[in-house]
């Protein structure tokens, strides 16, 4: 039951209850109390939209920088991620595997604000070794949303 | 001038759908839930690979009766999926769509005056192929009491010492009706003892959304007499490729094959390529499909009751049947005025034969909120009959 409700909320996390109920074909309170106990699990973690930001009169610059470090002795690199993930600019850290440690998105108002952040903020810190930042120029999809209108039905009306 | 034409061929009835189909079109600003095709792109692994095909110039023919990797993967999905065991080589043709497969095993099995029995409300081709096979297609009417399903007294009633062959349309177009493996046991010996043989259209088949499909060719001592009709179309979302295949006893194929061979030469060959590749590797973007299907399903089924809609529940393909008898309109009438009332296009269905007076398809190969946008309409339109 908790996998069809999170695949559902994953793609529509807007869905009326009710509505998602009759598709499960569960009632409403059984839905209701597993998404509430999926919440306090911390399963289900926030309920984003995805924005294209392009659209409005708001600038967004997107970054995506590797960042190389050296782990801390005893703590790892948990210790240094939430060093990375408290700044409010940092929407996304991630630990990687290859060729650097961190992936870190940053959003800024304009490449100099990001350039800025990186210089003041995420170079400087102790165990960080080296930076790599990349400017996202367009977003075409988006946590399996494609940011583009959709697609027309082009569909005949009526076929057998 | 002699007429150029043939009586058999102007004595066919045009299909209903078209005839609904023209009215439809002169009313650009409508919105349909009247489509028979799923609103999913085919998959783009599948995609990638017709692509894929075309820039490796696979642009020839293939032999007749299709690309012997395609078969194998037929063979392979058919044994994994419905206990189906065919001999890729001798047992397997592979056609432009499940219609033609329709059109070729009729022709091949027929003998003028033979008796073909077409359950209805069913798919618009049976009929017209029967005749066209010179065969006597005969109607058998199926209850909405009996959900739709065939039932063993029904079949009875319909056999004479003319009957040759049984159509049987499950997973139900245009009713979503199943049968179930107890079901279909009912009938086998009948036909057995009749001495009958089946072509089984189950282009629908991964559709089911209440246990798993049963084929009537898996039954013991069906494979000999039945030809099994698939495709893919349905299941993985190609309707525009025109593929499907049929599968049964090797006298009947190798017959299938040579008509085939004459009138087609083989199914469009990138197409083909990109089959293999749907039956290899989209179990799980069938099942991601199919889940969606369930959901909008139910999603209908609870709307309907809500606003007093009469609809048995079906478990199959992507349509639901509700009946209007109590507005006391004809299908016709109701799909005409809601067309025109609050331009939405629903089928009639009188489209899938006369039994059909009295309900109408709606299919649900659509996004939920365009099921909504059509659900909103027919409660508007109900509202106003009462």
């Amino acid at each position: 039951m908790r996998e069809k409700i999170l695949d559902i909320l994953e793609k529509n996390g807007r869905i009326d209850l009710k509505e998602m109920a009759i598709m499960l074909g569960y009632s409403e309170a059984e839905v209701a109390n597993e998404i509430a106990d999926m919440e306090k699990e911390h399963i289900i973690c926030g309920y984003n939209a995805v924005i294209n930001w392009d659209k409005t009169s708001e600038e967004k610059v997107t970054a995506l920088i590797e960042v190389k470090v050296t782990p801390q002795r005893g703590l790892g690199f948990d210790s240094i991620a939430e060093r990375l993930y408290k700044y409010d600019e940092v929407t996304s850290v991630y630990l990687m595997s290859g060729g650097f440690d961190f992936t870190v998105i940053i959003e800024g108002k304009s490449m100099k604000s990001v350039a800025q952040f990186v210089a003041a903020k995420l170079a400087p810190l102790d165990s960080v070794l080296s930076t790599s930042t990349h400017f996202v120029l367009k977003k075409y999809k988006d946590y399996g949303t494609i940011i583009e209108d959709e697609a027309k039905d082009e569909r005949m009306l009526i076929t057998p | 001038m002699r007429n150029p034409l043939s009586q058999k061929i102007t004595g066919i009835e045009p299909s209903g759908i078209r005839k609904f189909f023209d009215i439809v079109s002169e009313m650009p600003d409508a919105i349909s839930l009247g489509v028979g095709e799923p609103d999913f792109d085919t998959p783009w692994n599948v995609r990638e690979e017709g692509i894929y095909a075309l820039e490796k110039g696979r642009t020839f023919y293939t032999s007749n009766a299709g690309l012997k990797e395609l078969r194998e993967e037929i063979c392979n999905y058919l044994a994994r999926k419905m206990d189906l065991h065919y001999d890729p080589m001798k047992e397997v043709l592979v056609t432009v769509g499940g219609s033609e497969a329709i059109d070729v095993a009729l022709r091949c099995m027929c003998d003028p005056g033979d008796e073909v029995l077409i359950p209805q409300p069913s798919y618009v081709s049976y009929l017209p192929c029967a005749i066209m096979a010179d065969a006597k297609p005969v109607i058998i009417e199926l209850k909405e009491e009996n959900e739709f399903k065939l039932t063993k007294e029904e079949l009875l009633a319909s056999i004479t010492d003319k009957t040759k062959v049984l159509v049987m349309p499950f997973p139900n177009n245009p009713t979503g009706a199943i049968m179930t493996k107890e079901e279909l046991e009912e009938l086998v010996p009948v036909i057995i003892e009749k001495d009958i043989f089946v072509i089984s259209d189950e282009i629908y088949s991964a559709l089911t959304y209440k246990g798993e499909h049963c084929s009537i060719g898996s039954l013991p001592g069906m494979k000999e007499r039945t030809i099994v009709i698939n495709g893919f179309s349905k299941a993985f979302a190609m309707t525009g490729w025109r593929l499907g295949y049929a599968c049964g006893p090797k006298e009947i194929i190798s017959q299938m094959t040579k008509l085939h061979q004459f009138a087609i030469m083989c199914a469009p060959t990138n197409s083909q390529f990109a089959a293999v590749e749907a039956l290899r590797n989209c179990d799980m973007e069938v099942e991601k499909m199919v889940t969606a299907y369930d959901q909008r399903r139910r999603y209908l089924m609870h709307a309907f009751k809500e606003m007093g809609l009469d609809c048995f529940e079906p478990f199959g393909a992507f349509y639901v049947f509700p009946s209007i008898k109590k507005f006391g309109l004809s299908s016709d009438e109701f799909a005409n005025r809601l067309l025109r009332e609050q331009k939405l296009a629903v089928v009639p269905g009188t489209a899938f034969g006369d039994c059909g007076e009295g309900f109408l398809r709606i299919s649900y190969a659509y996004s939920i909120d365009n099921l909504k946008q059509g659900l909103e309409r027919i409660e508007r339109f109900i509202s106003t009959l009462k």
